[in-house]
């Protein structure tokens, strides 16, 4: 009797049990139909245009360079090579100056419901690619804005000479002087090739605004349909000159909160996402099915002096500073661990980054020691600026500047933490009213010259980038001369000479370089992570 | 009779979306910025824009004049352009106003599907254990904040159980065009080769925001049928009905059920309202696509033709709903055919 009464209780139970492995049976509920080679990949934003040429965003490049476009030549991310891409050979001429691109056949553009290329590419195309960034007069250069932020901020315009068309397959790019980075610049994923016919088609038609909203590329993907905020619609290109692709549709679920995008990942509604935040990324570590890779990204966080500001000015002052931090513990409270420690401006990944580069490690008795000598009381007080953002290269300003303000105590040093609304704190800082600040860098190309020059060179304390302060003739020469030269091997010895006066002088202080995080389903497979930015779906495949 | 209580509430109706025109209109000239720009959607027009702008809005005229004129451009389905998508605030309210309306749909035959039933077996057993479960269970339902329990729903279905998904109205992998905006009607309207599997795709995402709807509102419903219910069972006439032989249950089924349910009816019509603004509280969270996500994105990027034109658009449907109800209800309850003056 007992034994059926209890039985008769559980019924429900079991019923209970029996309806929701029934329901289990639709956890695969994406897995139909179409959706076996289609990829949703959740952004974080909307693109400001498809176009990367015109916005230098993350975001903009995220959702189009490798989707959409090719370049003449590739970085390989693993070995930092340049590769064939739409160029399938180059030459430089003797002189340094000039480049021979021999270009790719029978590489189609998309065919789109807007528009039927009648050829392929040619060099046509790759002319008009570069005169609509290069030259103010060409009448597509003030369409949709005429402002061109990456090739304006390398002066790469003033830097091409002319760019000839020798034949239907080959162009010649004479520059004004040599310029080693010219060719990782033209691999970056700004540099990206329209079409000319569907160019001089839009023109006719009076609609030449359209080639950055309806674009037309030679791409693995082809656009089909955007709604902002909301997706974009990507499908494959068939005579893709890469190879098949294997996945269609590919989708960007646009979807701005991060702690949605990890939450849609867990329940496979998004096969990848972008940027997951540091501060969750544990939830996805204990997920078996989702993969979390990181790389350390092409970044530098790090504390600046105000090097024309007595008694910034004098580098044992600013030696002393940079020995009583202990970095290990600002990448450790700042960071989550999620980065590596820098000793100079390059990281790990750069082919010119120098291991033997001498850092300095933590020593408040040394430091203490080397104030004296330069004349600096106990009591001494210092300003450290903070940044009120999030940024990759140092997501917790402010907790940073904490923390220094602690060790900079237990040497006698008064620290005033300061820091203001950001366009304002930018605005500042240009002023040059700073003692000292906390920002950093991230850089588009593998090209280490996109490092020192933006950072440190003389120029670059007027176009706002060098927050230092700093100009040294012999560094500015040194980083010159390493541009007259072609050969990895020979650029590197310069550039190893300039982190030789970097660390003697110390403008700043190198701290981290934070980790790139993306996290995917481990259906998905050959999904790297591209340390130069920008997200690529070639040669990504789903299980 | 009918015929002169239609034309009072067709009036009514008129008045009624008259005087949102003026709150809708009074908003460009209360929002920060000038009226202009939050009436037509152009930031920053050239003099020539500008001028031609003025002249269309009338803003040099008298503000009543320039208020017809607005109306005239509405009335021609000229709703300002959105300052954020760049695109015409009517299109944009059609996109998405289906949505919403689909979602509330669903919720709101959910509600009356779980709710009536249940209340009425409540009413039946007025005061007794049934009832008291009943009863405890709706106070609950109904005093949970509905953005908690979808929150909730999706902890328990979609991160812990992974049965369920947690955004959009269907998986973004399904190329559905969109015609009326129904997404269930758009699947059968569409040539996809797999509409079985498109509809059990939207299906699945259906469940949880209908059913954090539908748990508030079927709450509110049930209280209100177990009350009436219970007062109809201890009324005169079924106590007759009884006392001349017929059972329990044919009592109620005769002359129970109707005259419990008729009175009802408007309470249960205003609870639409409270349903839409629930619904899109819930689109929020389940990003589906709908009028209320849209407006508050709208707020939030201070788009302000877009906020004026979601709430004409929200409060039209409103209106629209209840009183078509009300004209419902009437046509149904004969009791209420005798007053003549209307009520909201």
């Amino acid at each position: 009797m007992i034994r059926n009464d209890k039985s008769g209780a559980y019924t429900p139970l079991f019923c209970l049990v029996i309806v929701l492995f029934s329901l289990a049976g639709c956890s695969e509920y994406r897995r139909t139909g179409v959706s076996e080679s289609g990829v949703v990949y959740c952004s974080e934003g909307d693109p400001s245009t498809f176009n990367p040429q015109l916005d230098a965003s993350g975001t903009t490049v995220d959702a189009t360079s490798h989707q959409l476009y090719d370049r003449l030549l590739e970085i390989n991310p693993k070995s930092n090579d340049l590769v064939p891409a739409l160029a399938t050979s180059w030459l430089v001429r003797d002189d340094g100056k000039t480049y021979v691109f021999q270009l790719r056949r029978d590489v189609q553009f998309h065919t789109t419901a807007y528009f039927t290329p009648q050829r392929s590419l040619n060099a046509d195309d790759v002319i008009f690619s570069i005169d609509r960034w290069r030259l103010v007069g060409h009448p597509y250069h003030q369409v949709n804005g005429g402002e061109y932020p990456y090739f304006a901020s390398l002066g790469l315009a003033q830097l091409i000479k002319e760019v000839r068309r020798i034949n239907g397959y080959r162009i010649e790019i004479e520059l004004n002087r040599p310029d080693s980075s010219f060719l990782a610049n033209m691999a970056t994923n700004f540099a990206v090739v329209q079409s000319a016919e569907y160019a001089e088609h839009l023109l006719a038609a009076g609609t030449p605004e359209l080639i950055d909203t309806q674009p037309v590329g030679t791409g693995p993907y082809k656009f089909e349909s955007f709604r902002k905020g909301s997706y974009i619609r990507y499908r494959r290109h068939e005579q893709y000159w890469g190879g098949d692709v294997a996945i269609d549709p590919l989708i960007y679920s646009i979807t701005p909160r991060s702690s949605m995008r990890i939450a849609k990942l867990i329940t496979g509604e998004c096969d990848a996402i972008a940027y997951p935040a540091h501060s969750e990324l544990q939830i996805l570590e204990q997920r078996q099915n989702i993969v979390l890779d990181e790389k350390p990204g092409l970044n530098v966080g790090f504390w600046a002096f105000n090097t024309i500001k007595p008694p910034f000015d004098d580098a044992r002052v600013r030696r002393a500073l940079a020995l009583a931090i202990d970095k290990d513990t600002l990448i450790n409270a700042v960071y989550f661990g999620s980065a590596e420690r820098a000793k100079g401006l390059l990281p790990p990944t750069s082919w010119a980054y120098q291991s033997s580069q001498r850092d300095i490690s933590y020593n408040p008795v040394l430091a203490r020691q080397l104030l004296d000598e330069a004349g600096i009381p106990k009591g001494f007080s210092m300003d450290v600026w903070a940044m009120p953002v999030e940024r990759a290269y140092n997501p917790n300003a402010r907790r940073m500047a904490e923390l220094i303000q602690g060790y900079l105590q237990a040497i006698d040093i008064n620290v005033n933490i300061v820091s203001f609304e950001w366009s304002t704190f930018r605005r500042k800082l240009q002023e040059g009213t700073h003692d000292s600040v906390l920002i950093g860098w991230s850089a588009d190309s593998g090209d280490p010259d996109n490092f020192y020059r933006p950072l440190l060179s003389c120029s670059a304390i007027f176009s706002g980038t060098n927050r230092a302060n700093w100009c040294n003739e012999e560094f500015d020469k040194l980083i010159d001369q390493a541009l007259q030269y072609t050969d990895f091997e020979q650029r590197k010895l310069f550039y190893h000479m300039a982190n030789n006066i970097i660390s003697d002088d110390m403008p700043l202080v190198p701290i981290a370089h934070a980790f790139r995080y993306q996290a995917y389903q481990s259906q998905l497979q050959n999904f790297e992570l591209n340390p130069y930015g920008g997200v690529s779906f070639v040669g990504v495949s789903k299980k | 009779m009918m015929t002169s209580y239609l034309l009072r509430r067709i009036n009514l109706l008129l008045v009624t979306l008259f005087i949102l025109t003026i709150a809708s209109y009074a908003l460009a000239y209360l929002f920060p910025g000038e009226a202009l720009q939050n009436l037509s959607g152009q930031l920053n027009p050239n003099d020539t824009t500008y001028a031609a702008l003025s002249e269309k809005y009338a803003m040099d005229a008298h503000p009543i004049f320039g208020f017809f004129t607005y109306l005239g451009h509405l009335l021609h389905g000229d709703w300002g352009t959105s300052i954020n998508s760049g695109k015409p605030v009517l299109d944009e309210i059609l996109s998405h106003l289906p949505a919403t309306l689909e979602l509330s749909t669903y919720a709101l035959f959910m509600s009356l599907l779980i709710g009536i039933p249940v209340g009425f077996w409540a009413g039946i057993r007025f005061h007794r254990s049934v009832d008291y479960a009943v009863m405890t269970g709706s106070v609950v339902g109904f005093s949970i904040p509905v953005f908690w329990l979808a929150l909730i729903l999706i902890m328990l279905f979609s991160l812990n159980l992974g049965l369920l998904p947690m955004s959009g109205r269907i998986s973004l992998l399904f190329d559905i065009p969109e015609r009326s905006g129904f997404i269930v009607l758009d699947i059968l309207l569409s040539d996809v080769p797999n509409k079985r599997e498109a509809l059990y795709n939207a299906f699945l995402h259906m469940i949880l925001p209908t059913l954090s709807i539908t748990i508030v509102t079927s709450a509110v419903v049930m209280r209100i049928t177990r009350r009436s219910v219970a007062d109809v069972i201890q009324s005169d006439y079924i106590k007759a009905a009884i006392a001349r032989g017929l059972s329990r249950t044919q009592a109620l089924w005769r002359h129970g059920v109707r005259n419990a349910l008729l009175p009802i009816m408007p309470q249960i019509v205003m609870q639409f309202t409270v349903l839409l603004t629930n619904a899109m509280i819930v689109e929020l969270i389940f990003s589906w696509p709908g009028i209320g996500n849209w407006l508050l994105q709208a707020i939030y990027q201070r788009d302000y033709p877009a906020i004026s034109g979601g709430m004409l658009a929200v409060s039209a449907v409103v209106i629209f709903f209840t009183l078509t109800m009300d004209v419902l209800v009437r046509a149904l309850n004969p009791l209420k055919r005798r007053d003549v003056h209307g009520t909201i």
